[in-house]
């Protein structure tokens, strides 16, 4: 019996090479297939069908950043307050909300794509645009940033909020002065993430934004297109070089933000912990 | 209406407390003089900072808590409609257990309730650190790093900044929670001596396990036992002439 | 404030709600008028043809093998690679290499896809597949596998990493082995949370969209081999977004209907595993 688990230390350590060849040949090939074919034009040059560029997707993949977040982040961060400092995280009306977070959380992208169509694009009547996009990708990262949140101010101390009241501090001030300051760290860790999520999407978009590959959006009216959604569209319509160069870009934007959530995080429960923590 | 005024003796009339279906405090009368340190006396789960924290109100924020009972403060009744509970912190100041800095620097942290109600020019500020800091004694260790980050002190700094912290929204009761047992004796040392310099202008009430510190700080003391107050009187009454059984076995180490 | 902050907790709710009426609303009677039968388990999708016929059932079935079939592999390697990290890795490889997994983690779905398209679709029709096609649900089953991996090795390590540390030392303390110790005491102790984990990875295979329909071919046919070109119900709107027009488009999303109750009855199953690893969890506590 020995044995045969000896032998299966080593099909474990064979199975954590192959994830690891596996998951780097993914970012190995994307860099070198791509880097070369990446040039100055493609990224920020004007659009022409025979040399596309990147510059609306880069315009289209800040905006809905933008809507995304100035959607999500007060709602996510609001509605995690109101779960943790209002309701003590427990009680019957939490449990409701966590289910349907929960929930939220669990629905396939496209779905949430159908809904997004249905919604900005069929019932209000604005056709393909940023903001429809936009929206329906705020709804999508809300449970992520809810829960980040909630999380980020349990680990707060409580006896920091006691210290607050017990000099008089109103509820409000002491959310914003001393808890939200406290939980910073974590809080903008979880959004900077959840913007990565917005700038990985692309299956929502086919059906809000519209895929227009070739025009900067005018307005947030406009229907654009993002680098992800550009990825797909290269790839489908026979300009495989610059699939590989867009993939490049948006695989270093994604890698980029995943290390800044981090660091800035750590940055930042620095400077309100000094070295204690 | 900011500060209260008058004379700061403590008075409880027919406290009974609840949490939930349990009766955490019975029947307690009580008249804390100002000026002096009454000692809170009993052991763990007796129900005496339960009490201590009727006068901020601090049980508020308790779920399923319910208080009967007068209670006063200078002749401010702290549980009337008009009473505002910010106020009424404000002028009733309260040190935890563990020391509770801010996450922020030693000036923020005394400058906090300062702002909060409203004081926002520099000089006044300045002013209310440096007193708030001398008066916790603790001025000459800080007052080179103000701006450093509170949580880099040591526990004993820390505890006597919670003070400061306290005294600068300039409170004429202070409730204290068992404040020096996290801390080791030289740190104790300093607090104690500290209280003996402040109760020259505050009402000083506090939660303590341990005995000779009773007997070393407080001018009266109470003993609380399972809920109820079983004996009250002048620290040297109770700790060399015990009237009730109970306070005489607790206070020779027999139980607790 | 307290409004403001109330308002935004009932945001989460109201949103599941919109969304499922604005999903059934338009998507159920659709369903009705092509027959429920019809519409589930009917194999003829042709929604442009001079009769229509809406029937998802070779959807349906390409979902469930690629779901399945990537599950199987991502979980086989995916749960193996955690087991590796936790017990057989050199202490000094293991943080890094977590924290590379969970970058890689956040790799777009695209990129997967068109990793995909480009190096595993040819190289599975060049040396792997019968038939010749390198599309199909062999293809992106394997896509999928390395999707998931990360989700997976995250979790089961975090769940084995979560079983108390005294089981394992009891268990050399009985003279088991390093090896027997980890495969007999650990593993089955960390067994709800490592459950979870798996119907989370089925969770997004079943949901995932751009990488499988850049290595799935997209022809609405009943698989019948690994290596045919199909679609999954994810794959099947999308394409058909791309493809029809604005009135056969109910069409898709009666299949977002179906995949959305798919998907709920995954997150029930979900939430009631959970309650119940995180009662035994409690009971652990308690007994210790």
């Amino acid at each position: 019996m020995r044995k045969i688990y000896y032998a299966l230390k080593y099909v474990c350590i064979a199975a954590l090479v192959i994830s690891l060849v596996a998951l780097l040949a993914v970012v190995a090939y994307v860099l070198i297939n791509g880097l070369d074919k990446l040039s100055f034009h493609l990224v920020f040059g004007e659009y022409d069908p025979n040399m596309p560029t990147l510059l609306p997707a880069l315009v289209g993949t800040l905006q809905l950043i933008g809507v995304a977040a100035i959607i999500a982040i007060p709602i996510g961060v609001a509605s995690a307050i109101f779960l943790v400092e209002y309701t003590n995280n427990k009680g019957k009306f939490v449990k409701i909300v966590q289910v349907a977070a929960e929930t939220l959380a669990g629905i396939p992208s496209i779905v949430y794509g159908l809904f997004g169509y249905l919604i900005f694009v069929v019932a209000f009547g604005w056709g393909y645009s940023i903001i429809g996009g936009g929206i329906t990708l705020a709804i999508m990262i809300l449970p992520t940033i809810v829960r980040s949140t909630q999380e980020s101010l349990l680990s707060v101390q409580g006896g920091l909020r006691e210290g607050a009241y017990a000099l008089g501090t109103s509820k409000v001030r002491t959310i914003f002065r001393i808890v939200l300051p406290s939980a910073a760290g974590g809080i903008v860790t979880a959004i900077i993430l959840a913007i990565g999520r917005v700038v990985s999407e692309s299956a929502v978009l086919i059906l809000t934004i519209g895929m227009v590959v070739n025009k900067v959006p005018e307005t947030l009216m406009s229907p654009g297109t993002s680098l992800a959604l550009d990825i797909y569209y290269f790839a489908s319509h026979g300009y495989p070089n610059e699939a590989a160069a867009t993939a490049v870009v948006l695989l270093v934007f994604v890698i980029l933000l995943n290390l800044l959530a981090g660091w800035i995080g750590n940055m930042i429960k620095k400077s309100t912990y000094g070295d204690a923590k | 209406m900011n500060e209260f005024i008058g004379s700061m003796n403590i008075t409880a009339k027919g406290c009974n407390l609840y949490y939930g279906d349990f009766h955490a405090l019975k029947d307690i009368n009580i008249e804390i003089p100002e000026k002096q340190v009454t000692a809170l006396i009993g052991p763990s789960g007796c129900g005496k900072s339960t009490f201590l924290k009727i006068f901020n109100r601090m049980n508020d924020l308790v779920e399923g808590c319910r208080i009967e009972g007068e209670y006063h403060i200078g002749g401010i009744d702290i549980f009337d409609k008009e009473t505002d509970v910010n106020i009424l912190r404000k002028n009733v100041g309260m040190v935890f257990q563990k020391p509770n800095p801010f996450p922020m620097s030693i000036y923020d942290n005394i400058a906090f309730a300062p702002r909060t109600f409203g004081i926002t020019k520099k000089s006044k500020l300045d002013e209310i650190v440096e007193q708030s800091l001398r008066r916790a004694s603790i001025w000459d260790e800080v007052k080179d790093r103000l701006r450093k980050n509170a949580l880099g002190m040591s526990g004993g700094q820390q505890q006597r900044l919670c003070i400061a912290r306290s005294l600068a929204a300039s409170p004429k009761v202070l409730l204290m929670d068992e404040p020096t047992s996290a801390l080791d004796p030289i740190s104790t040392g300093k607090i104690e001596e500290l209280m003996e310099e402040l109760k020259k202008d505050l009402t000083i009430v506090i939660v303590t396990h341990n005995m000779q510190q009773a007997t070393r700080i407080a001018d009266k003391t109470a003993f609380f036992l399972l809920g109820e107050l079983v004996e009250y009187g002048n620290t040297d009454d109770i700790f060399t002439s015990p009237r009730d059984e109970r306070t005489e076995r607790y206070i020779t180490g027999r139980f607790g | 404030m307290r409004g403001v902050f109330l308002f935004s907790a009932i945001f989460s709710i109201l949103a599941l709600a919109t969304i499922t009426v604005f999903l059934f609303v338009s998507g159920v009677p659709f369903i009705a008028k092509t027959g429920f039968a019809k519409f589930l388990f009917g194999s003829d999708w042709s929604p442009l043809a001079d009769e229509p016929s809406y029937g998802i059932f070779p959807m349906i079935v390409a979902t469930l093998y690629v779901t399945a079939l990537s599950v199987l592999i991502g979980v086989g390697i995916g749960l193996l690679t955690a087991i590796a990290l936790y017990k057989f890795c050199p202490k000094k490889l293991v943080t890094p290499i977590r924290h590379m997994i969970n970058l890689l983690a956040g790799i777009p779905s695209v990129i997967f896809g068109l990793f995909g398209m480009t190096v595993i679709v040819p190289f599975v029709r060049d040396y792997v597949s019968p038939t010749g096609v390198g599309y199909g649900i062999f293809s992106a089953s394997l896509v999928l596998a390395i999707m998931i991996l990360p989700t997976i090795v995250s979790v089961s390590l975090d769940s084995l990493n979560s079983v108390p540390n005294t089981y394992y030392e009891g268990a050399l303390a009985l003279g088991a082995t390093k090896e027997q110790a980890t495969f007999k005491i650990m593993l089955p102790s960390a067994k709800s949370g490592i459950f979870a984990g798996v119907v989370l990875a089925i969770g997004r295979a079943i949901g995932e969209t751009m990488a499988v329909i850049m290595v799935i071919g997209g022809s609405p046919e009943m698989p019948e081999s690994m290596f045919q070109s199909v679609r999954t119900m994810t794959a099947n709107i999308a394409m058909g977004a791309l493809e029809l027009d604005d009135n056969t488009r109910t069409a898709l999303i009666a299949t977002g209907v179906v995949l959305f109750v798919f998907t709920l009855i995954l997150n029930i199953s979900f939430s009631l595993l959970k309650k119940d690893s995180s009662e035994k969890k409690e009971k652990r506590g308690a007994k210790k």
